[in-house]
Parts: structure tokens; sequence; C-alpha cells
């Protein structure tokens, strides 16, 4: 990793820390500042490397692209629950479980995270297993028609896609 | 609005006690993870309740943190039933 | 201020409702991983609905306390991501140690 990608992490980190420190504590006097700073400060040098991964390119338009997807994404979570709700209450219980895989052309660590998570929120499957090598998941799926959503449509992969740039 | 919000907390004590039942019976270990994650979680939905019901806005902190740790206690158990060692 | 009222008494009911649900699928349902899908996203959603109303109440009723709401966000969006997270994390444990998933016409494990 080059010098200045490593410290591009660092600031990141270090400044996202501190905003959450004056957020979540509400006080704004000078010791309580400088043990922000400080505190902030050593979490950074410690796991920065965790959170952002050096200076990559378009970070902000995919940081805008994420933030245009999350109202779709919350549209779908009420959907799910709205069919769970319509399983579970139902009399005869119409549940048809099954496993399966697919794969897609996604690579990144951020996309897979972003599509394993959709999955899970999204109506009827769960993420099982994720290879990061060949983009493969492995999905349970409630009922058939929550599996074609994600084998047959594909408007989930399409949406991440779009937003990591096919990352 | 205040016996609304004691309403919701009693119900929300309806739905932990109904999950006990899972956490009790549930055949093998990995039903019973999942009752103690599910009080978990509901138990956030209680502490953020009955931090504006007694009017002590401490309670919206521990509820953070106990989200936290509730999270972190399902990956670790996840962890180790599946490898046998936590840091490996 | 009663539409503020009636809109948080709704966000209560299903956030309430939700997690009821959530219970009952808990119980009912035959798998252990049809029972994961019930409570992943039933108690995400209710939990979060729950929040958001009490974040809306909070705006009207005690706003000279400005940086309560941002705390109750960053709570529901660390809920939106650690409960998918924890139950794939748990799903994919017990699926690797060989825990059979269950189809329809089998009996109720």
């Amino acid at each position: 990793m080059k010098k200045e990608g490593k410290w591009f992490g660092f600031f990141i980190t270090f400044g996202v820390m501190c905003l959450f420190w004056i957020v979540l504590s509400g006080l704004f006097g000078a010791f309580h500042l400088i043990a922000g700073v400080i505190s902030s400060a050593l979490v950074a040098c410690l796991s920065h490397d965790l959170l952002v991964e050096g200076k990559s390119d378009k970070t902000l338009l995919k940081f805008w692209r994420l933030l245009c997807y999350i109202p779709w994404e919350l549209w779908q979570i009420v959907l799910a629950n709205i069919d769970v709700a319509c399983r579970v209450l139902h009399p005869k219980m119409p549940i048809d479980p099954c496993v399966f895989e697919f794969e897609t052309s996604l690579r990144g660590d951020w996309a897979l995270t972003t599509l394993a998570n959709s999955i899970t929120l999204t109506p009827g499957t769960i993420t099982i297993n994720v290879e990061p090598e060949r983009g493969k998941f492995q999905v349970h799926a409630i009922a058939k028609e929550s599996a074609d959503a994600l084998l047959v449509d594909q408007t989930m992969q399409r949406k991440v896609a779009h937003i990591f740039m096919e990352s | 609005m205040i016996t609304l919000f004691l309403a919701v907390a009693l119900l929300i004590l309806v739905s932990i006690s109904l999950s006990l039942y899972r956490g009790a019976v549930g055949p093998g270990v990995f039903n019973r993870v999942a009752a103690v994650n599910v009080v978990g979680t509901k138990t956030i939905a209680l502490l953020v309740i009955l931090g504006y019901f007694f009017e002590r806005p401490l309670f919206f902190d521990i509820a953070i943190l106990y989200a936290m740790l509730n999270f972190i206690g399902t990956l670790v158990f996840a962890k180790y039933v599946e490898r046998g060692d936590v840091c490996s | 201020m009663l539409l503020v009222n009636i809109i948080v008494a709704l966000l209560l009911a299903g956030g309430v409702f939700f997690l009821l649900v959530g219970s009952i699928g808990l119980l009912r349902l035959p798998d252990f991983y049809t029972r994961l899908h019930a409570t992943g996203k039933c108690d995400t959603l209710g939990g979060g609905l729950i929040i958001f109303g009490l974040l809306f109440y909070h705006l009207f009723h005690y706003s000279h306390h400005p940086l309560v709401p941002v705390r109750l966000l960053f709570l529901i969006f660390f809920i939106f991501i650690a409960n998918p997270a924890a139950t794939h994390a748990i799903m994919k444990a017990a699926y690797r140690t060989g825990v059979k998933p269950w189809t329809s016409g089998e009996e109720r494990r």
C-alpha cells in the first residue's frame, strides 16, 4: 500500500471517529473535546486499515449512489416483512424452502457485503455463504417466488453493480 | 401518550416471553441462540421506549451499547461453533 | 400536535405488530432456517419502526435537545446493518455444521 494511501485511510477514520464523539456526547467543553481528539487518534491509529482501503477512485460518486439506493432498499424491506407476516399468520402457512446458488460478476468487499445484506433484507431470502474469489452466493429461500425474483429477475445484482460500477 | 408508551412496553414484554419458549425447548443449540438474539434485539427497543417513559435520556446510550454487545455476542458464538475456537 | 401524536401512535403500533409477528413465527415455523427468516426480517423492521416513531415524537415535543435524534438515527442504522449480519453468521455456522434444511412434507423439527 502506498504511503499516501495509508494516511488517507487514517484521516478518514480519524474524521469519522471525531464526528461520532462530538455527536454522541453533545458536550463541547475544552476537556471533552481534547479527550475526544486523543481517543479518536488512538482508535484511528490502531484500526484505520479496516474501514478504508487507501485512495480509490470515485469514492464520492459511489457514496452518493449508495445513498440513492437506500430508499429503494427500504421499500423492499417493508415488502419483505409484509410477505413474511402473511406467511406466518396464514392458517395453512404456505412455505416451501429450498437452497440454491448463483454467481455474480462483483468482486470488491463493499459490493459483496451490500449485495449479501440486501439479499438478507429482501422478501424471502437469506444469504448462507459467499465466496469472494468467484462471486458465488449460496442462498436459502422460503418460497419459489422469492427464489425466482433473485435468480431470474436479477434486479438487485444490476443495481449493486451500478452503484459500485461493476466492481 | 405516556400510557401508549407503557402499553407498547408491555406488548414488547409479551413478545419477549413468547420467544423464551423457543429458548427453553428448541431442539439443539442453534434454536436457543436464535432466541437469545431475538430477546437482545427486543430489549433494545424496550430500552428506548422506557427511556421516554421515565424521561431519562441515559437509556439511549445504554441501548446503543447493548445493540453492539448483542451483535458481537452472536457473531462470536457463530464463529466458535463453526471452527471450534474463537481466535485461531 | 394531534397529527404528530397520531403518526407516532401509528408508527409504534406498526413496530409492535411486526415484533409480535416475529415472535409468533419463531414459535410456529417448522425448521431452524425458516425461523431465522421470521426473526431476522421482522425484528429488524419492528425495532426500526418503534425507534423511528420515538424519534419523530422527540423532534416535536423535546426540540430543545437537538442531538438526541442523531443518536437514535445511528441506532436505527446500526440495527439495520447488524441484525442481518448476525442472522447470516448464525445461519452459515448452522449450515457448515450440518443442520439439514426442511422441505415441505417432512415433520416439524
